[in-house]
């Protein structure tokens, strides 16, 4: 909301300076997000106020006047070009120095003097434009009728404009008084309440019309007043100066009064021309199924029954609360307005608006809940200005239809209660200080006070929302820091979670980079990674309103976000580059909330950086994405197996499930090329992914233990031939589990190689083997005999012979 | 001179001499070999041959013998010790590297600067007995708006645009992606019983426009303390020791008046502009005020607690939500919300 100082100070003194003013509201009040001043680069003696005597044609130039001006040092005689200069004014005179907007550069300058057409100008009256106010540079601007001839023009209009964001909760901060009672509260000012007295003519308002409320649950409280012998034309300057400031457009002087007093109040109001109100009544009413209204926008809108209307005899004359129907305008012919001040349920004015798509400041004002009792308030005030302003003669009493007037809610505040939620107690007096002058009454009765909000605060109906008065306006600096007491709750395991955020340091410390993507992806680019087949999978849930299309899907794989990351980065890195994801998998669940599976997906690639931090020969392979996987599962203490499987989009004979017992607990694979292209990927590039709800279940309690055995191991060498399509890890688990009398074997492969020398389909494994007994150093004839134990079990199971 | 001296010192001589020659350790044991070896050294053979000696030259001879032999055991020590010092000093001089040449590359990587910043928010709070919880990203409106009444007809909603899930469970069941962290204060109050001290970590969503400063994705951390005696004031204690933890210790906390319709009294939080002292008018960060805005807070509202099930004239409770991205930003001089999640290298790395 733009809150113009010179308006407010209508209300409340306020001598501080902008800056210290804007903190103390925002510390109490509402949000200032910044200021605008005016006339700030307006010389005291160089930029007046004016009055125009005369006004001659110029000798020399049809289109240039002659003004004389009055500066209170007599008469001064100035060129003009502006059609609108007229004698009578006051306007904004500027002599020679002046820093002005210059009219066609737009820029801040020098005003100098020369001679327009052979006539001297002894200084120049100026637009908006030159005053820097706004564009119009088409007449000059004309100032108020009072303003004081010769004054310095930045006393006289100078201002400054608050930008201040409001609550959702809060109507009457939307008008400039209910601020001013704000700030007279916090600053300790008296307020002055606008004037609202005016004199009733002898006709009754209530034999021009009839109000009968047939939604009472939608329009809580209608009043009207009838207004004759309106003289319709422009609002005068003042008026329109403090609309334009406070950001509305001037359009005539019934429709600014209307404006006028809601910026002033936050109660809108509607004028009708009377004449065009069909019937002699008003009836607010929902609307029929089919009915239409065009409203002042020019917009025809579709009604539906759930929607308040405005309506006199014959059909819909307004949405009520939102915006007046182009059929009972106030226009040039208007002699008799109808003035509408009403009070409508907040919710029903906020769907009709949501559902219209029509926001209007009314309706902003409306659906966030204003006080019914506001309505003849405003009435009054509009009546006043009617008749000042407008030449209006206001008919006797207003129409009020008010099927229930709510009773003042009372609050008891138990004293203590303060101290209770805010630390500190806050001392009686001030108590009634304070919410005295928000408006509120207040009673002590023991240890409670009694109190009753204003009228214009329905916000506030519990005794939290009076401490939040109280705290606010009392100063939040003068809350104490203090330490949370009281007993601890009792920590819950949360084993997945230390799961994931361990595997999430390591995979880090294992080189790889993390990155987090956006959750909300292209049905295409979850394609090409999701199997059309995978049930949980294929079908996404989707955004009905997403900030993009290419965010509408949520996502059901992180492979694709890791992939288009490095992708991406491949642009400007060279080497090897290695990244992970730590997120959810949302997969869609009957009749609940999608599963939120937590994933780890890591992708790498590309060519080992060499000593030089150059791109060497060797690129980066499955065995280093299963290297990585196996680092961070030893450390997570689980002994994981690798079985070879097909798997969407990774490439067949490069795809290994991790299982750990009886859980896959994730995969490592090569990208399927064709896959990694559509990614823009052409080189290899390899994946793994660690699923943390299984793998958590399958991670022991604790690592299971042995001493160090105090023998030393044997250790010995094999080459074995094995049939080419058993994996190596066969061939371990055969070694592994082989028992010989106390004797434990373990073994590592060290090399794999097919070839010359290796017969066709077989391979050769170089295997380490390392022999250990917990009571006795073996001897070499131990091992040897175990050795051909062993040699015999492997090539029974797996057809295995020594390589010779 | 006695024929013994004179063939002792002939013997040293041309020891000497050989050793001199021997310019490298592999000369140099190829002359203890020759000289001092424990099978054939000429040194040793001779002492083995004493035996044969007259034994009235015996003693004499032995003596000058093993005299000799420890000079060259000690020559020999002392050429290796000379060789050694050599060999270290020509490392040092001569071969003294580049010291700034690059280090041998190694593969590092790094959290992203959200999992960084969250991380030392969670450690900040756990610090002061928080408990860490989660909740789900996909909602139910009813939690993320009803129940922390901001109701379907309420202008509240505003302050949250959200996106929409399009499926309807049960025909009537609305989700959306949380706006906010806020619905787990009723999920966690739900499951338990006060004492509640909670912190609720994960990603937010709000369907709206990006620029610097707003992003659609975002990521929260919400705070919960429920108990018998929570006051203001403690949230106020808990605030501050946060901000000081994460922006230094000499920060200054303000509170001002706001309003979230989960919260009573609502406020937020701003901290001393550390980056220009107070100073500037023109500071990007605090606009010339002084105060960063880092958070939004409040007591919790007496209806929540009620709905909770617990007694709002015993129990009062207080709340907080941080934005992740903001802290981030504000400790790493971060300039652009929209480089969070772009996954630039040339961004991530820095951090």
């Amino acid at each position: 909301m733009k809150l113009p100082l010179s308006w407010l100070r209508d209300y409340v003194d306020v001598d501080l300076p902008p800056a210290e003013f804007a903190k103390r509201v925002t510390d109490a009040i509402a949000e200032v997000e910044g200021w605008e001043v005016i006339g700030e680069q307006w010389d005291p003696e160089l930029v007046r106020v004016a009055e125009v005597l005369a006004v001659d044609p110029h000798p020399n130039a049809d289109r240039l006047v002659l003004a004389t001006v009055n500066v209170g040092e007599g008469p001064k005689t100035v060129v003009c070009g502006a059609p609108n200069v007229a004698a009578g004014q006051r306007v904004a005179f500027a002599t020679e120095g002046a820093m002005l907007v210059d009219g066609h550069s737009g820029k801040l300058s020098k005003l100098k003097l020369r001679a327009i057409r052979g006539v001297d100008s002894a200084g120049m009256v100026l637009s908006e434009k030159e005053l820097g106010l706004s564009d119009d540079h088409e007449g000059i601007l004309v100032l108020p009728e009072d303003s004081a001839i010769g004054a310095p023009l930045v006393d006289a209009i100078g201002d400054v404009v608050f930008d201040v964001s409001t609550w959702a909760n809060r109507a009457d901060l939307l008008g400039i008084l209910g601020f001013a009672r704000e700030v007279a509260a916090v600053t300790g000012k008296p307020l002055r309440e606008p004037d609202r007295s005016y004199t009733e003519s002898e006709r009754q308002a209530a034999d021009f019309v009839s109000v009968t409320i047939e939604a009472p649950d939608l329009c809580r409280r209608f009043t009207a007043s009838i207004v004759e012998g309106i003289e319709l034309g422009p609002s005068p300057p003042w008026m329109q100066q403090r609309l334009i400031r406070a950001g509305m457009r001037p359009i005539n002087n019934v429709v600014d009064i209307t404006n006028y007093v809601m910026l002033e109040t936050g109660q809108p109001l509607h004028a009708f021309d009377y004449d065009l109100v069909r019937g002699a009544e008003i009836r607010p009413r929902r609307a029929r199924a089919g009915e239409t209204l065009t409203t002042l926008d020019e917009v025809e809108r579709d009604l539906d029954p759930d929607m308040l209307m405005i309506c006199d005899g014959e059909g819909p004359v307004a949405v009520a609360g939102i915006m007046g129907g182009g059929n009972s305008e106030v226009s040039e012919s208007t002699k008799t307005v109808l003035l509408e001040v009403a009070n409508f349920d907040p919710g029903s004015i906020r769907r009709t608006s949501t559902q219209l798509r029509l926001r209007s400041e009314a309706s902003l004002r409306f659906e966030k809940g204003i006080g019914p009792d506001l309505a003849s308030y405003a009435q009054a005030r509009a009546l006043h200005l009617l008749e000042q302003v407008a030449g209006g003669r206001p008919a006797a009493g207003l129409v009020d239809a008010f099927p229930t007037p709510l009773a003042s809610p009372r609050i008891t505040l138990p004293a203590a209660r303060i101290e209770q939620v805010l630390g500190i107690p806050i001392e009686a007096a001030e108590v009634r200080r304070i919410l005295t002058a928000l408006g509120f009454e207040v009673t002590e009765s023991g240890d409670a006070f009694e109190v009753t909000p204003p009228f214009w605060r329905p916000d506030v109906d519990l005794p939290d929302d009076v401490i939040e008065e109280l705290i606010r306006v009392y100063g939040y600096e003068k809350l104490p820091t203090t330490v949370l007491r009281g007993s601890l709750p009792e920590a819950q395991p949360r084993p997945l979670e230390r799961v994931r955020e361990r595997s999430r340091a390591l995979a880090a410390g294992l080189g790889f980079q993390e990155v987090l993507s956006y959750t909300l992806t292209s049905g295409e680019i979850l394609s090409r990674v999701v199997s059309p087949d995978d049930a949980d999978r294929a079908g996404p849930l989707a955004a009905t309103n997403p900030v993009a299309s290419q965010h509408t899907y949520l996502r059901t794989s992180l492979r694709g976000s890791v992939l288009a990351a490095y992708a991406g980065n491949r642009h400007h890195e060279d080497a090897a580059m290695r990244f992970f994801e730590v997120g959810v998998e949302y997969l869609p669940t009957e009749a609940d909330l999608p599963h939120e599976r937590p994933v780890l997906c890591a992708v790498l690639g590309g060519q080992r950086l060499e000593r030089w931090e150059r791109p060497g020969p060797e690129r980066l392979d499955y065995f280093d994405a299963k290297g990585a996987v196996e680092a961070l599962l030893d450390d997570l203490g689980v002994a994981a197996a690798f079985t070879p499987v097909e798997e969407y989009a990774l490439l067949p004979g490069h795809t290994a499930a991790i299982s750990v017992g009886e859980e896959t607990v994730g995969l490592v694979a090569q990208v399927h090329p064709d896959v990694a292209a559509t990614f823009d990927i052409e080189e290899p590039v390899f994946l793994f992914e660690l699923w943390f709800e299984p793998l958590t279940r399958a991670i022991p309690e604790r690592p299971a233990y042995a001493p160090p055995s105090r023998y030393p191991e044997a250790r010995r060498d094999l080459a074995l031939l094995v049939p080419a399509d058993t994996p190596a890890s066969a061939t371990l688990e055969v070694i592994r589990t082989h028992r010989a009398r106390g004797v434990r074997i373990s073994a590592d492969v060290f090399d794999e190689y097919r070839g010359e020398g290796v017969p066709a389909g077989q391979k050769s494994l170089a295997i380490a083997l390392r022999f250990r007994a917990d009571d006795r150093t073996l001897g070499e004839k131990d091992v040897v005999r175990i050795e051909q134990g062993l040699l015999r079990r492997l090539e029974q199971d797996l057809g295995a012979t020594l390589r010779t | 001179m006695s024929t013994i001296e004179a063939e002792v010192d002939a013997l040293r001589a041309e020891a000497l001499e050989a050793l001199a020659q021997a310019d490298d350790e592999a000369g140099r044991e190829a002359w203890r070999a020759d000289w001092l070896g424990r099978k054939d050294g000429r040194l040793t053979l001779r002492l083995r041959s004493l035996k044969d000696a007259p034994p009235d030259q015996r003693a004499s001879l032995g003596k000058s013998l093993n005299a000799l032999k420890s000079t060259l055991e000690g020559e020999l020590e002392a050429r290796r010790e000379a060789a050694r010092a050599d060999a270290l000093a020509t490392l040092s001089a001569d071969a003294a590297l580049d010291v700034t040449l690059p280090g041998r590359p190694q593969s590092l990587g790094r959290l992203h600067p959200v999992t960084q910043t969250m991380n030392d928010c969670i450690d900040a709070f756990a610090e002061m007995g928080f408990r860490v919880f989660e909740g789900p990203e996909v909602e139910w409106a009813r939690y993320n708006f009803d129940a922390v009444r901001i109701p379907e007809d309420h202008p509240a909603r505003d302050m949250w645009d959200t996106i929409w899930i399009d499926t309807l469970i049960d025909g009537e069941r609305k989700m959306l992606l949380r706006t906010h962290t806020s619905p787990n204060q009723i999920r966690v109050m739900e499951q338990t019983e006060p004492p509640v001290r909670v912190i609720v970590p994960g990603k937010c969503y709000r369907q709206e426009a990006t620029d610097a400063t707003h992003e659609w994705m975002l990521t929260q951390i919400e705070g919960l303390a429920v108990d018998e005696g929570v006051r203001m004031s403690d949230l106020k204690g808990t605030l501050y020791a946060f901000a000081r933890r994460l922006f230094g210790a000499d920060r200054q906390i303000i509170f001002h008046h706001s309003y979230f319709p989960f919260v009573e009294p609502g406020v937020e939080m701003a901290i001393d502009c550390f980056l220009c002292r107070a100073g500037g008018d023109d500071c990007r960060t605090c606009h010339g005020t002084g105060w960063i805005e880092i958070l939004g807070a409040g007591m919790v509202h007496p209806e929540i607690i009620e709905n909770a099930g617990y007694d709002s004239s015993r129990h009062t409770g207080f709340a907080f939500g941080v934005g992740i991205e903001r802290v981030a930003m504000l400790r790493w001089g971060i300039e652009d919300i929209r480089h969070f999640y772009q996954n630039d290298l040339r961004f991530l790395r820095q951090f």
